[in-house]
């Protein structure tokens, strides 16, 4: 590391620096179509040549930091950045499409006096609006070498690497005087635009077009309301069939198993274990890579900021930015990519605001919770005109995840976080058809993290819960199921004092404990426990009948409003201790989710209880 | 010093008052530092695109309370609340 080259690739955000990045690199930073997709900095050596290392730093317009993100990206520059030193060169990247405005800041950091390269990027996109830039006569007016970049499409990497090759041997730029204000930067790099745009261009009809329809007064909203809509409807029909093979998949499993062991100890271990518990959480990936599919094509479409700017009355009302939607919709994944995504936000008690309520968003860890409630409770059928009324339930439980973030946060911004309302000001980027390659990465990536997730933690926390609900071994002579008598069904006893006045059983507040590490523990736990307890029929039928037949409609109810607030897992509050920089708000956030939690359980249970009966 | 005579004066609209679709000419920021809080604005609004001289069109307000607007400046499109929108100064065309 220590003796290596950093080059540090900066530019105005949503300009292509990640994605260049990842062309020079071989990684598979994320790349999105709004500003502040990377929000940290990211290192990878050179491909061809790993004496360069390269930094991925978050999009900025200035050396002046309005954000933390922002903060990290001038203390790179700087060489500021923990140990490491001041990058010998920058990648500096600029947008075709926009160069004006682009090169404001590149001038701004040639007053740095760190040699650089400059990457001419989107010039496809600059090409098809049919603007035409002199990139000789660019290179001769900012005194550096200029290269035209396709970064999505790993044009002119070759160049770009000889040019950085030139530069790092040869650093000594000649000093251009450019004055030092933001006004004369800002004057210098309007004139250098107009001298070297040959041709100005047509802009963007189809931005202009979409536009007007996606912001339009009326059907503005009614489009976000109904793509939430329609993700959630198509989250439940579109998984069906994958799933179904899932099911049959693990049933063969379990047959086959029964057919080579003899019954005994091994069986169940791997039966009731392993498969019934891992089982549980596997069936849903389907469903995940649906929503996440959906996620990543608004993401890498240019509708991000579009939704930003339609929510940003709504979230200004509980004192909040429109920009903190970004965080938040990303939450729907996960909540520390959303967590972390709160640095875009300048405001340090809207962002605090942020990451305290990013964990009410829905995240797909609470999908297998739901879903497999609403498979067992909810009958599949159809409401209206193709709508089902299992994607419409699972619809309101995201619903009331955000409406209740917006309460907290009304609340929280009128007493512990109360501060001057902030400024809202986001560039809207050009709509873009999503890059394929970006989506279908972005999903494997996804996949083999829930799958490593599957085969390891909720593996063991199942090996474990399992060995917990089969010993000590029951007395002789025992009554009841096996599982009554071991250390599962002494705690689920004592928990269950607290949890009966919200309507859980035993085997409910048992599988509470693993699913604190992780939210789909929980439906893993409650498969191993049910198919250590249940007989033999209801198990082959499954998880979902099991439950259909063990549980009261109340109790099922009860159960999903404390999964709509419930204790995020455990690396979600270690993220959230990381941002917050300590151990005060992170434990703020599991105290007042908790109560959240059981307030809500409990309203929750007797009031179906009272309607029901 | 912005010299302005009184005919041009009375056409410099803040660009926070400007319903969609109207246009004009960024004539020169105002921030109202008064109580400080907007030293730094001119510089944001800067830094994020708009400049002395640009056309600046609103292009869409907020369905909710026509708040935040969506402006196109030169090439690009911002999104900003009105109320930081007030310190551009827009002669209408």
């Amino acid at each position: 590391m220590s003796n290596s080259t950093l080059v540090a690739v900066v530019g105005n955000p949503n300009c292509g620096k990640s994605a260049l990045f990842n062309a020079l690199t071989g990684l598979r930073q994320k790349v999105a179509n709004y500003p502040g997709a990377t929000v940290e900095r990211r290192a990878g050596p050179m491909l061809g040549n790993d004496e360069i290392e390269l930094i991925d730093l978050p999009g900025t317009y200035s050396l002046t930091p309005r954000s933390p993100d922002e903060a990290v990206t001038r203390d790179v520059i700087r060489g500021e950045y923990h140990a490491e030193g001041k990058p010998q060169a920058l990648l500096c990247v600029v947008d075709a499409t926009n160069l004006e405005q682009h090169l404001r800041f590149i001038i701004e950091l040639r007053s740095s006096g760190v040699p650089m390269v400059l990457a001419l990027n989107m010039t496809d996109l600059a090409a098809r609006e049919e603007i035409r830039i002199d990139a000789a006569k660019l290179a001769q007016k900012l005194g550096v070498p200029v290269i035209e970049t396709v970064a999505v499409r790993k044009k002119g990497l070759t160049d770009l690497k000889a040019a950085l090759d030139d530069v790092l041997a040869n650093p000594e730029q000649s000093r251009i005087d450019f004055g030092t204000s933001v006004k004369d930067h800002q004057r210098a790099a309007r004139k250098i635009a107009a001298d070297v745009t040959l041709s100005e261009g047509i802009g963007h009809k189809t931005t202009r077009v979409l536009d007007g329809i996606l912001l339009n007064r009326i059907a503005g909203p009614i489009i976000l309301f109904g793509i939430l809509f329609f993700m959630f409807q198509a989250v439940f029909s579109w998984a069906e069939a994958p799933m179904g093979w899932i099911e049959d998949g693990i049933a063969y499993l379990q047959t086959g198993l029964e057919g080579q062991l003899s019954e005994g100890w091994l069986l169940s271990f791997f039966n009731d274990g392993i498969i019934a518990g891992v089982g549980a959480v596997v069936v849903f990936l389907p469903q995940i890579l649906i929503l996440f599919a959906f996620i990543l094509v608004l993401e890498s479409s240019g509708y991000m900021a579009r939704a930003a700017f339609l929510m940003d009355r709504l979230m200004a009302s509980v004192g909040l930015n429109g920009r903190a939607f970004i965080p938040l919709l990303s939450s729907f994944a996960c909540a520390i990519p959303g967590i972390m995504a709160a640095r875009t936000i300048s405001d340090p008690k809207d962002r605090l605001t942020t990451i305290l309520i990013a964990p009410l968003m829905t995240c797909s860890a609470r999908l297998p919770v739901y879903a497999v409630i609403i498979a067992a409770f909810i009958p599949n059928m159809p409401v209206w005109g193709g709508i089902g009324l299992q994607g419409l339930v699972m619809f309101i439980l995201y619903l009331a995840g955000i409406v209740f973030a917006l309460i907290v946060a009304a609340v929280m911004k009128r007493t512990i976080t109360k501060g001057e309302t902030q400024v809202f000001m986001l560039e809207l980027p050009k709509y873009q058809p999503p890059h394929w390659r970006y989506v279908l990465v972005g999903l494997y990536e996804r996949a083999r993290i829930f799958l490593r997730r599957a085969g390891t933690m909720i593996m063991s926390a199942t090996v474990i819960l399992w060995i917990l609900s089969t010993y000590p071994n029951p007395p002789v002579g025992a009554t009841e199921p096996d599982i009554t008598y071991s250390f599962v069904g002494i705690i689920g006893g004592w928990l269950e004092v607290i949890f009966a006045p919200i309507g859980f059983n035993w085997e409910i507040s048992a599988a509470l404990v693993p699913g604190m590490a992780a939210r789909e523990v929980a439906v893993a736990s409650l498969g191993t426990i049910y198919s250590l307890s249940g007989n033999e029929d209801m198990i082959a039928e499954g998880l979902v009948h099991t439950l259909n037949n063990a549980w009261s409609l109340p109790t099922a109810f009860s159960f999903l409003a404390w999964f709509v607030f419930a204790p995020q897992c455990l690396s979600t509050i270690a993220v959230a201790k990381r941002e917050t920089g300590g151990w005060k708000w992170a434990s703020f956030m599991v105290g007042y989710l908790f109560v959240l939690a059981y307030l809500a359980s409990f309203v929750t249970y007797h009031l179906s209880s009272a309607i029901l009966s | 010093m912005n010299v302005t005579t009184p005919m041009e004066k009375t056409l410099l609209e803040s660009l926070g008052a400007m319903r969609p679709g109207t246009r004009g000419r960024i004539v020169h920021f105002e921030a109202d530092t008064a109580d400080g809080s907007q030293a730094d604005l001119a510089d944001r609004l800067r830094e994020i695109g708009f400049a002395e001289n640009l056309e600046v069109e609103v292009l869409h307000q907020s369905p909710f309370g026509r708040d935040p607007i969506a402006v196109r400046v030169g090439k690009m499109t911002i999104a900003l609340r009105r109320k930081e929108a007030n310190i551009v100064k827009v002669q209408l065309v």
